[in-house]
């Protein structure tokens, strides 16, 4: 496998691609007769560059001869002249990316408008969600509302309703925090088995962003909301279901955003764009989007995604309801299920870990199926109810292994194992499964969804 | 169906906020939409005592705008509008405009789960449903959970029907409610459902009893469930895997190598391939081979296009120069319109819905010399019979640009992006 030779097939170089139209465009654009010509030219050659891409021999470690031909030959990329500025004035991913992108679950939902995409936390580094990654979950379909023509109301047990534009809201004093959003249903499909194969699929409804917004407790104030009877506020939402979801005043006046930017860009369409409410620590069905109304009242509001979704089914038949609380939860995510790795040897295992009650304390990992524990390295930063990265050196060699991580918050709650939750809540709960996630990891190097109680 | 002696239906308020939105959006990001105080009502906002901490930054909210935005009921049925309807009169409602997605009574399980059934006259009786404890119902329907009929009005209300939210009037919502209330047979078919009589029925609600908030996890220091503690040794005598996934389900959800990173420590697995057998290491070039593929296979450089629909079908991984070749891309604009309208809510590409797929319909009128008029009208009028019982709704919205692309489109064999 490490021959020199071009044993892969023949394919233009990437570099090849300058195509007629940008040709056109460069020429558009202003570029003189010299700089065109020597553009035309460097191009030229890079296109007769014949690169062996994927072939055995592009990936190949071990060189043989002289060397490694992807160092003793010089690579097209080296030898020619890049695209100009602004090529692509909003940029996107490497094409070489292309393969992450959120995605539907098969069979989940049968109608894409109520729907969710699920982010590929098998992909990602770090903390931060790129915005176009962040997971969707939509009841009645997305909508690009006009920033010009929307509005915010506050209403009910306020000394003054009041009304405020975008122009309003963002002159107001902003706060900027990363906190993650976990819908209340992710992992839901695995209360009962194994039942998705990879963590985008299990773990995917989650995403955490810097969000920047006024506190809701500043606007509280400038309508005068009566903290004394005013127990709870309901947020409703501007688009086809103007979803309302109840919060209890503590909250609202504790860290609550009205934000209308997501990781230094205003937020996105399918996150809300212009406007949404940021509930740090609790489901996303609280985070309500294209946000137009927020009411102070004395009772909860028993809103349909608070009676009919939203409920966690107990054994004896009971629904719970108002489970808002996203607690302790951790996730291997390299490896992770559907992944194969390449070889025995070294690996850095890394992952996410969350609470919705505050900051994560520790992670510990298991590659023996929980029978014994190490704990990892906590990257920076560890911020309040947001998404903590985790890493840990592994050498494989080769067995069947069962990994697993166990995450702890500061409040010192532990993440619990299957067998644990089930006791509690049973197998039907749909929403707020917090276990143990384990990953089997095949002689072969596959690893796959199992449980492990 | 009009709303009999209340000031303005809500249907008529809608109405009367759409005028004012066409006007906004004549007037474009002109003055109208960005205005910070509200135009001819402004002198009726109440006083204005110590509110307002930020100078020249929000304003009063008139009692016409509140009374517009605040449609909320809550279970005291605070908010609730005067007003009534019949079981008779929501079923024909119900016919018209929710048949389509729920059936005919409720029963559908094509697009959303059953609004009713798996409630009986004994949960009635005692407000907890008897099969959620049970388990002997498939699935749980709305009115096996819902607790409150305040929730049914206010959602009916606010978000249905799917794709025309908020377009029923106040006696229509109450109508539509009274029809769902007797398919769970919690009021008999001659029931008039309204403002009056809402709480004795609120004392019928089959799971009226059956929430708690009994539980720590409303309060960020609420009390958890579960106790683990971060035990580091021997800390299960025997590790028992309970559940994988079985082989047979290995492709459910495609080809995870094309969901996976080409480059790193790691491949997607071909799981459109039985599991790897073998050890560490031997599939390691075949991995990288197939990874490198999913994204780069065609190697024709042709980065910034979509790959036409017709590629990945030659795209053995040798022939670049056959790739490069393909079939032109096909327009897919007719594509785009139905993903971001309400079609989508009930049709597929290439699977039956709630309606038939776009490519069935292609199979069935692409040989007709009038299928573009033919199906041109039918969307936009609405028709039942073609497919089954279900009828289509009308489309009065699209424009005449719009429908001929997706006709076209569709009699086009609905060629998808990728």
């Amino acid at each position: 496998m490490a021959s020199p030779t071009r044993t892969g097939r023949l394919q233009r170089a990437p570099e090849n691609f300058v195509s007629p139209e940008l040709a056109g465009d460069i020429v558009r654009h202003g570029l003189d007769e010299t700089r065109r010509g020597f553009l035309r030219k460097s191009f030229q050659a890079a296109g007769s560059v014949l690169a062996a891409g994927a072939g055995a021999a592009a990936w190949a470690q071990q060189p043989a001869g002289d060397g490694d031909q992807m160092i003793l030959e010089p690579r097209p990329w080296t030898t020619s002249l890049g695209r100009p500025v602004a090529f692509a004035p909003y940029g996107v991913p490497s094409r070489y990316e292309a393969n992450l992108q959120r995605r539907e679950s098969p069979g989940l939902t049968r109608v894409s408008a109520a729907s969710v995409a699920f982010a590929p936390l098998q992909g990602f580094f770090g903390i931060i969600t790129p915005n176009g990654l962040h997971f969707e979950r939509h009841h009645q379909g997305w909508v690009d509302v006009d920033p010009s023509q929307h509005r915010f109301m506050i209403n009910g047990m306020v000394r003054q309703p009041r009304v405020y534009t975008m122009d309003d809201l963002m002159r107001l004093p902003s706060v900027s925090r990363i906190h993650f959003i976990e819908c209340g249903a992710n992992t839901g499909p695995e209360w009962g088995n194994a039942a998705v194969p990879t963590v985008q699929y299990t773990h995917g409804m989650l995403s955490c962003c810097e969000f920047t917004g006024v506190p809701l407790s500043a606007l509280l104030d400038d309508c005068g909301a009566d903290l004394v009877q005013g127990k709870y506020v309901l947020a409703e939402g501007a688009d086809g279901s103007s979803m309302t979801r109840t919060i209890p005043m503590e909250m609202a006046l504790d860290d609550v955003i009205v934000a209308w930017g997501m990781n230094g860009e205003m937020l996105r369409p399918e996150n809300g764009y212009p406007l949404r409410l940021v509930v740090p620590g609790v489901q996303g069905v609280s985070w309500v989007k294209w946000l137009r109304r927020i009411e102070v009242g004395d009772k909860p509001w028993n809103a349909k995604d608070e009676t009919v979704h939203y409920v966690d089914l107990m054994p004896g038949g009971l629904h719970r309801q108002y489970t808002s609380i996203q607690e302790c939860k951790s996730v291997i995510t390299t490896p992770s299920g559907g992944q194969v790795l390449l070889d025995k040897g070294f690996y850095n295992v890394s992952g996410l870990a969350w609470s919705g009650r505050g900051k994560i304390k520790q992670v510990d990992v298991s590659f023996d199926g929980g029978r014994n524990w190490r704990t990892a390295r906590l990257e920076t930063p560890v911020l309040s109810k947001s998404l903590t990265r985790f890493n840990i050196d592994w050498v494989w060699d080769g067995s069947l292994v069962i990994m697993q991580s166990r995450a702890m918050d500061e409040t010192g709650y532990v993440q619990p194992r299957y067998g644990q939750l089930r006791e509690v809540r049973g197998s039907r709960s749909i929403y707020h499964n917090n276990a143990i996630q384990s990953w089997k990891v095949a002689e072969s190097g596959e690893v796959s969804n199992v449980h492990v109680e | 169906m009009s709303t009999s002696n209340k000031p303005l239906s809500v249907r008529g308020r809608f109405r009367r906020l759409a005028v004012c939105c066409l006007g906004a959006l004549a007037a474009a990001a002109g003055g109208a939409a960005f205005a910070a105080s509200a135009a001819p009502d402004a002198s009726a906002a109440p006083a204005a005592p110590a509110a307002g901490k930020f100078a020249g930054v929000g304003r009063a909210a008139t009692p016409a705008e509140v009374a517009a935005w605040d449609i909320d009921v809550r279970p005291d049925f605070k908010g609730l509008p005067p007003g009534k309807g019949t079981v008779q009169a929501g079923a024909d409602i119900w016919d018209g405009k929710c048949a389509t997605c729920h059936g005919s009574f409720g029963e559908s399980n094509e697009v959303f789960t059953p609004i009713a059934g798996g409630t009986t006259a004994d949960d009635v009786k005692t407000g907890r449903v008897a099969a959620l404890a049970n388990n002997s119902q498939p699935q749980r329907t709305t009115l096996m959970k819902v607790s409150t009929v305040s929730t049914l009005w206010d959602y009916v209300h606010r978000a249905m029907p799917w794709d025309h939210p908020k377009s029923l009037s106040t006696d229509e919502v109450y109508s539509v409610v009274a029809y769902i209330l007797n398919l769970g047979e919690i009021v008999p078919s001659d029931f008039e459902l309204s403002d009056r009589n809402i709480a004795e029925v609120q004392a019928l609600m089959p799971n009226r009893n059956g929430m708690t908030t009994d539980h720590g996890m409303w309060r960020v220091d609420g009390k958890p469930d579960t106790h683990n503690t971060a035990c580091m040794k021997d800390c299960v005598k025997e590790v028992k895997v309970s559940s994988q996934l079985p082989d047979y389900a290995r492709d459910a959800h495609g080809d995870i190598a094309t969901q996976n990173r080409v480059v790193g420590p790691v491949r997607g697995a071909d799981t459109l391939q039985p599991p790897l057998a073998g050890k560490a290491g031997e599939h390691a070039a075949a991995l990288r081979a197939h990874a490198w593929s999913t994204v780069a296979g065609a190697g024709t450089g042709a980065a910034a296009a979509p790959a036409p629909a017709a590629a990945p079908a030659q795209a053995g991984g040798t022939g670049a120069a056959g790739a490069s070749q393909a079939a032109p891309a096909p327009d897919l604009a007719g594509a785009r319109i139905v993903s971001a309208n309400t079609c989508a809510g009930c049709h597929a590409v290439d699977r039956k819905m709630v309606g038939p797929s776009y490519r069935d319909i292609a199979a069935k009128y692409k040989d007709k010399a009038d299928a573009g008029e033919m199906l041109i009208q039918k969307v936009r009028k609405g028709g039942a019979g073609a497919w089954g019982p279900i009828p289509m709704p009308p489309n009065p919205a699209i424009s005449d640009t719009d429908l001929k692309t997706v006709v076209d489109w569709i009699l086009s064999g609905a060629p998808a992006a990728n």
